[in-house]
């Protein structure tokens, strides 16, 4: 177990971002310290040994080790200010065994050949105790030995080599460019994020993995103090499985819409986005509150991606649907028996979502997961029929599968690895098909952009979504803002009413950079792809409310 | 030993002071042992326990800052440490809002330490999780729980001369029973700094009959509802109003306190008269540690009155600007409440809904403090002063701002999430829609 720290966004006037806090694990550094490497590789496979084999000789039967550096760098700013840098190193290792047919972990940041013996010891200990508990035998799905092997997320720009000053300057002068476009306020922040992973397991696998991550994100915001009013506006910017290039806002990445919004895909233009963002909080300002009732709804992947993150990703984790989660997360509405029923019509025809790990620049993409499984893609829900799951090794054979999907993950060396969403994504639609022409249909509608407020129940029936933007459509046209505005439905009856998906031109990534579960709870990240899509028929509320 | 004496911290704080070269340090040292189990499907999951020692140094130049931190306390170890955070406070940006560091306070001594806490081992926790899953699985009923349990200190240090030292516990319970179809679902939650007030068996019947209680849930429609909160449940929603009390926000005009034309709503009656909500550090049920944000001590402090916003939280930077006195937030708060128990709140009620608690709960609206969640775990209709029957659960938006204009009547304040907090009889309680989920 470690000390976790948060971050207290409301402090640093973020509030309005929806994050609860931002977990910190680790020992702060210096920024340089974040660039020198700890342990070759030569040395880790030594020290991963000794664990294996303490572990076979006090009589594991499977053994994993995970040598882990995690590394964090968080910088936050508002308005001409630097708030506060935070460079985090966590390093240590965490080691997995079968003792007696039963889990046992344990880690120790001791990175030493007794420190890690003694780990090694423990973790079958806690095992052997821990099986006078259990009531059936581990049974792990085969995974093949794949010898020393290594994989980085194909970076061009490692961010940790971005000095510092340069990246404060450029989220200051993002800052300096919404206030001189009438925002009142403006906090911004960029999450940075590099796991260096040495995985070791008795299935004769070593593999070296180097993983970065990137969110650059900022909140405006615009006050009509006379009236008493204010208003925010997010970044639109995805937290990206990317190096420092995401920040390079290339033209080809930017894909038009309506109203001279832009959707960025694997680029990002911050500068564009902030001044953007100071416009438009100033409309909502003056934006007439909608009125209740059905709308067609337009949703823009930026907005979308959480809806997918939460009503498809979540319910269709096999360790919530066996009720491992059944006290904090939740279960699922969406049962074994549905599935087995092979008719189960989670949507639309239309509607084609996978699973994957592989998806280039993506929060998910590895090589391998935190059990030595080769990652993959698969589908979810074809044809808008519930097919598959997300598992694991020990949970393969519940549902029949030879194989484990991939999709184990620990955030830390000192977290024990467990069931993590994979990426979940919408297939685009195979028809050609612009935002403007969907939208040109559509008689009574809201075209929605962004993430907001999100609420869902614990078994993902009922859901309530939130957004940055809301334009209203009329006679297919987008006629003004709207405000207050709020969708409520229920999973099965939302995805059966999407009609018409965009086609691959509008394709994008959404990203979920703190997405918790479990207890104690561990963060992961995740992205959800999507084109731009239409659902008719969506009850919508007002949420205005007078104080 | 994770766990240093107040001698022994003070001791080594002086130590790495002596070592400074910078215009401010501070020093602040933690430690502690944690544990905890985790179960479902009636069986143990994960049990796990740690010690963690550490010191963490911030060293300032001017109006510059760098922070570093160790688990080593030899004295070669935290020289290098102060260097390091000295090296980085050098090249760290200048902070406009630096304040400088207080000089010596005067903590009252802290009340958050149990022997018996302190005391908790693997078996005590294994004993939890069997007083859970034995007697729920001779019933066929499925439990999924979570204890953690926490002993330590803190103590903190600075060179202008402020130190402070305390010891605390804490200890978390929760449960959830699922029948075996899946129809029914209870819960329960404790949280102490005494384990010894901890009765896991007693909480655990609580959501075991409420599991089999909730069965076959019928639906309502949605709207207006008077409801009885459960006090985990009222804790949910006043807890979020305690923590938006700030008063830079206000003053910006990006807070439900700002005031049109400028400034907040201090002194302004937002809430049914009958509305008292204070923090106290000494507080028997609540206790908490005796300083805040920048070593400041906490004080009892009242933030609503008779219905009125009696204080707001004020950082150091913002106090200075405004020409007042820092405040720093609550650790908990206690909401004072009346003398009817829960049985009894129900029995004098003609219609209404009863709510064990409300689940992922989200912002919708900071202008108004409107939040969205969603009943769970065991919600009843009530009629003429009986519990008639289990209702399917509902999503709410409601702002607690206008929830605690529509006080009915307040029951015996209870701790809860490290509140103490009266179950709530509130009028028109806005339900906007159905949910499927048990």
């Amino acid at each position: 177990m470690k000390r976790r720290d948060f971050i207290n966004l409301t402090g640093l006037g973020m509030g309005a971002m929806m994050i609860p806090g931002i977990p910190l694990m680790g020992h702060p550094v210096s920024e340089a310290a974040l660039l020198e490497e700890r342990l070759e590789n030569a040395a880790k496979k030594q020290l991963a040994d000794i664990a294996l084999n303490a572990a076979k000789s006090k009589g594991a039967t499977y053994t994993d080790v995970r040598i882990g550096r995690y590394l964090q760098q968080y910088l936050f700013t508002r308005e001409k200010n630097v708030q506060n840098i935070t460079n985090n190193e966590s390093f240590g290792v965490g080691i997995r065994v079968i003792a007696d047919g039963t889990w046992g972990f344990s880690a120790t940041h001791d990175v030493t050949p007794e420190g890690i013996a003694k780990c090694a010891e423990t973790a079958v200990a806690i095992a052997k105790a821990n099986a006078k508990l259990q009531k059936e035998p581990v049974v792990l799905a085969p995974v093949k030995g794949f010898g020393e092997v290594s994989w980085q997320t194909p970076i061009k720009k490692n961010s940790f080599e971005i000095p510092v000053k340069e990246k404060t300057d450029l989220l200051l002068a993002a800052n300096n460019v919404a206030m001189e476009n009438g925002a009142k306020f403006i906090n911004s922040a960029l999450f940075l994020v590099n796991e260096q992973k040495y995985f070791a397991s008795s299935d004769g696998s070593y593999i070296d993995q180097d993983i970065h991550r990137i969110w650059p994100t900022f909140t405006a915001s615009a006050v009509d103090q006379a009236v008493g009013v204010f208003k925010t506006r997010d970044a639109l910017s995805s937290p990206m499985g990317m190096g420092y290039e995401y920040m390079d806002g290339l033209a080809s990445e930017k894909i038009e819409g309506p109203n001279g919004l832009i959707g960025y895909r694997n680029s990002y233009d911050i500068m564009e986005d902030a001044k953007l963002a100071a416009l438009q909080v100033n409309e909502k300002l003056a934006a007439k509150s909608v009125e209740a009732g059905k709308y067609d709804l337009v949703l823009d992947p930026n907005h979308l991606g959480l809806t997918i993150h939460e009503s498809v990703g979540h319910p269709l984790e096999l360790d919530r649907v066996l009720g491992y989660e059944a006290n904090y997360a939740g279960t699922s509405f969406a049962t074994l028996d549905k599935w087995e029923s092979g008719n189960f019509q989670y949507g639309s025809d239309l509607v084609n979502i996978v699973a994957d790990k592989t998806q280039p620049n993506t929060l998910g993409a590895v090589a391998y997961d935190d059990e030595g499984v080769k990652c993959k893609e698969w589908d979810l829900i074809k044809d808008g029929i519930l097919v598959n799951y997300q598992a694991i090794r020990d949970q393969a054979k519940i549902i029949n599968e030879e194989e484990s999907h991939g999709c184990c993950y620990a955030d830390n060396w000192s977290s024990v690895q467990f069931q993590r969403m994979p990426n979940v994504s919408l297939k685009p639609g195979k028809d050609k098909l612009s935002v403007l022409d969907m939208i040109k249909d559509v008689e009574k509608g809201i075209y929605i952009v962004g993430r907001g407020s999100f609420s869902i129940d614990q078994q993902r029936y009922n859901f309530q979504f939130g957004g940055q933007l809301f334009y209203e459509i009329k006679n297919g046209e987008i006629v003004g803002m709207l405000n207050d505005v709020a969708y409520q439905s229920n999973t099965q009856e939302f995805w059966n009413s999407c009609v018409q998906i965009c086609d691959k031109d509008d394709y994008r990534t959404f990203g979920s950079f703190f997405d918790g579960k479990g207890q104690p709870s561990q963060i992961s990240a995740v992205s959800h792809g999507s084109s731009t899509t239409r659902f008719n028929g969506v009850n919508v509320i007002n949420t205005g409310r007078r104080i | 030993m994770a766990v240093l004496t107040k001698e022994e911290a003070k001791q080594i704080i002086d130590k790495v002071l002596s070592y400074s070269e910078a215009d401010e340090m501070s020093v602040n040292i933690y430690g502690g042992k944690t544990g905890n189990i985790r179960y479902a499907r009636n069986t143990v999951n994960t049990s796990g326990e740690s010690d963690e020692l550490g010191l963490s140094i911030t060293s300032v130049f001017g109006k510059k800052s760098g922070n570093t931190s160790i688990n080593e306390l030899d004295d070669d170890s935290l020289r290098k440490a102060v260097k390091r955070s000295e090296e980085i406070a050098r090249l760290a940006p200048e902070n406009p809002e630096y304040m400088p560091m207080l000089g010596p306070q005067e903590y009252e001594e802290a009340k958050t330490f149990s022997e018996a806490t302190d005391a908790i081992d693997p078996d005590f926790r294994a004993q939890v999780a069997a007083d859970s899953i034995l007697p729920a699985s001779d019933k066929n009923l499925t439990t999924a729980g979570y204890l953690e349990d926490f002993s330590g200190f803190s103590a903190m240090g600075n060179s202008k001369g402020m130190f402070g030292y305390y010891k605390s516990t804490s200890v978390d319970f929760s449960i959830t029973v699922r029948t075996a179809d899946g129809t029914g679902s209870g819960y329960a939650i404790k949280d102490f700094n005494d384990v010894s007030l901890l009765n896991s068996r007693q909480t655990t019947e609580v959501a075991m009959q409420k599991a089999a209680a909730s069965v076959n849930a019928q639906a309502i429609e949605p709207g207006k509802y008077t409801v009885i909160l459960e006090p985990t449940a009222a804790s949910n929603l006043i807890g979020l109003l305690a923590r938006s009390m700030d008063a830079r926000s206000a003053d910006e005009g990006r807070s439900f306190l700002s005031k049109k034309g400028g400034g907040n709503r201090v002194g302004e009656k937002l809430f049914d008269e009958r509305v008292n909500i204070y923090s106290d550090p000494a507080h028997v049920d609540i206790p908490a540690s005796p300083w805040g944000a920048d070593g400041l001590p906490r004080q009892k402090t009242s933030w609503i009155e008779n219905g009125v916003v009696k204080n707001m939280v004020y950082s150091r930077f913002w106090a200075e600007q405004q020409g007042k006195e820092p405040l720093p937030g609550p650790s908990g708060i206690i909401m004072e409440g009346g003398t009817q128990s829960l049985a009894e709140m129900i029995r004098n009620t003609d219609r209404g809904v009863l709510v064990t608690r409300f689940w992922y709960i989200r912002a919708v609206d900071p202008q108004t403090l409107l939040y969205t969640g969603l009943t769970r775990d065991g919600t009843f209709y009530i009629e003429n002063g009986q519990i008639k029957f289990p209702v399917k659960n509902f999503r709410f938006n409601e702002s607690p701002v206008i929830m605690l204009n529509n006080i009915e009547a307040m029951g015996k304040p209870e701790r809860t999430g490290g509140n103490m907090i009266p179950p709530m009889k509130i009028r028109d309680f806005t339900f906007t829609s159905l949910s499927d989920a048990v």
